[in-house]
């Protein structure tokens, strides 16, 4: 049997579920024996790839590159997990919304707080802009699993991973696999 | 004299002035609920108890709903299922909730509901109302954006602690628990800083001023214990 190509993408977040990830410790061996890592932002791949069975998305949708980026996923994977609560949820990344928009934040954040050289960092296709409204990932493409947390903890990605290994579809039940925060 | 009615096809008999929600626990039925709390008088407005109740179309709330002789009530519906798991998801979806970075996290009881409805994701649309933080009050604080609207506050302080001095203002999702004529905790003349409001609490919206994310605990218990104690003289810690 073909081995499970599985991605994961680092979007609006704080690379926390990642680290999480990375918590799976030697259970990552194992992982790696059942599946193909075909993209990740712990592997050096620059593209997202075509005919990908899973794709963990960490992060919420925040900015122009997301937006895109979030498209060629969907049309590309098979799997599409909402992975974290910033991903399922906005979490702390959405809290910027009730702020109005992107630009009183950026101001914020490199002109009112700075006292050397306030500007804004902006270059076309290099930096990408930020959108004014953050959203969950479902808000912008159908998502088919859902694994709440912040990070979510490394055992429940687990019993998420090895399901799908294994062919089943996880059992989202009960606090070790709901618990949000 | 007492009702004899069947709860899930169990068969229960309750005081005649018994609700539903009482007659289901004592006979070891648990309906999940919001804005009940023991001490409290009951208000019906979070809907997260209601039930089903065999000749009716209409669900009831089991917290405001009385027994009568023969009623057969179900608690578990998958209808009823879904209609929890919704209220839920439009409680998430009306205020800023976010579990990581809030004093309730692991101690509340909308995160646990979202838990015991099976809530994997919000299917709403998040509204982002842009709401305030009081924190005048040298002691507790009030973060809008946690708030339910269940006025369990509202009736602890008027009922237990007799100062109300906490109201609603406006109307429907956009209402705000207020203090006094909308005034900041801290200048409230009225408030004698027992505490009881932030006790009753379901949520992080009330809490000990100094609490960081997941350290506040409510002390919902204290709250029937105090009402006991001053209507029936029960002292029993
Ligand atoms: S009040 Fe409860 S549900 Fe809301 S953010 Fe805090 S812990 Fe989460
Ligand atoms: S501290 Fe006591 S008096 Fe003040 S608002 Fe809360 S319950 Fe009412
Ligand atoms: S402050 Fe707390 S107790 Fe009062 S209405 Fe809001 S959620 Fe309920
Ligand atoms: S607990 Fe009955 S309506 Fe809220």
């Amino acid at each position: 049997m073909d081995k499970l190509k599985f991605a994961s993408v680092w979007m609006g977040g704080c690379s926390g579920c990642h680290m999480s990830f990375l918590d799976l410790d030697e259970w990552l061996f194992d992982l790696a024996e059942a599946v193909e890592v075909v993209y990740s932002p712990v592997a050096d791949i620059k593209t997202f790839p075509q005919h990908v069975d899973v794709t963990l998305v960490e992060g919420a949708i925040a900015n122009q590159d997301h937006l895109e980026l979030i498209q060629t996923i969907r049309k590309n994977s098979k799997l599409v997990v909402s992975f974290g609560d910033c991903a399922v949820t906005g979490n702390v990344t959405a809290m910027r919304n009730p702020l109005d928009g992107a630009e009183v934040v950026l101001d914020r954040a490199y002109k009112d707080a700075q006292l050397l050289r306030p500007q804004v960092p902006h270059d076309d296709g290099i930096v990408p802009p930020l959108v004014d409204h953050v959203v969950p990932v479902h808000a912008v493409i159908p998502v088919d699993l859902y694994i709440p947390g912040c990070p979510p903890p490394a055992k429940r990605i687990r019993a998420v991973l090895q399901a799908l290994v294994e062919g089943k579809s996880p059992e989202m039940i009960g606090r070790e696999m709901l618990k949000f925060g | 004299m007492p009702r004899t009615l069947t709860i899930n096809g169990q068969e229960v008999s309750a005081g005649n002035e018994q609700t539903i929600l009482e007659a289901a626990r004592d006979a070891n039925i648990r309906i999940p609920t919001l804005c009940h709390l023991d001490g409290l008088t009951d208000v019906g407005a979070c809907r997260m108890c209601l039930v089903e109740v065999v000749g009716s179309n209409k669900l009831l709330p089991a917290c405001t709903t009385r027994v009568q002789e023969g009623m057969e009530v179900h608690t578990d519906t998958e209808r009823l299922r879904a209609y929890r798991r919704q209220i839920i998801e439009l409680l998430f979806a009306e205020r800023n909730h976010v579990c990581a970075v809030c004093v309730a996290n692991g101690h509340c009881e909308l995160q646990n509901l979202g838990i015991a409805v099976g809530m994997d994701h919000v299917r709403y649309d998040y509204l982002f109302p842009r709401l305030g933080v009081d924190l005048s009050h040298e002691r507790f604080g009030m973060d809008h954006n946690r708030c339910i609207l269940c006025t369990r506050c509202v009736r602890a302080c008027d009922q237990l602690e007799g100062a109300h001095t906490i109201d609603v203002l406006g109307r429907g999702a956009r209402s705000l628990i207020v203090r006094d004529m909308n005034i900041p905790w801290g200048e409230s003349t009225t408030c004698t800083s027992c505490g009881k409001c932030v006790m009753a609490c379901p949520t992080g919206a009330l809490f000990k001023q100094g609490s960081t994310v997941a350290e506040m605990v409510h002390d919902v218990e204290k709250l029937a214990f105090l009402r006991a104690a001053r209507e029936r003289k029960v002292w029993n810690v």
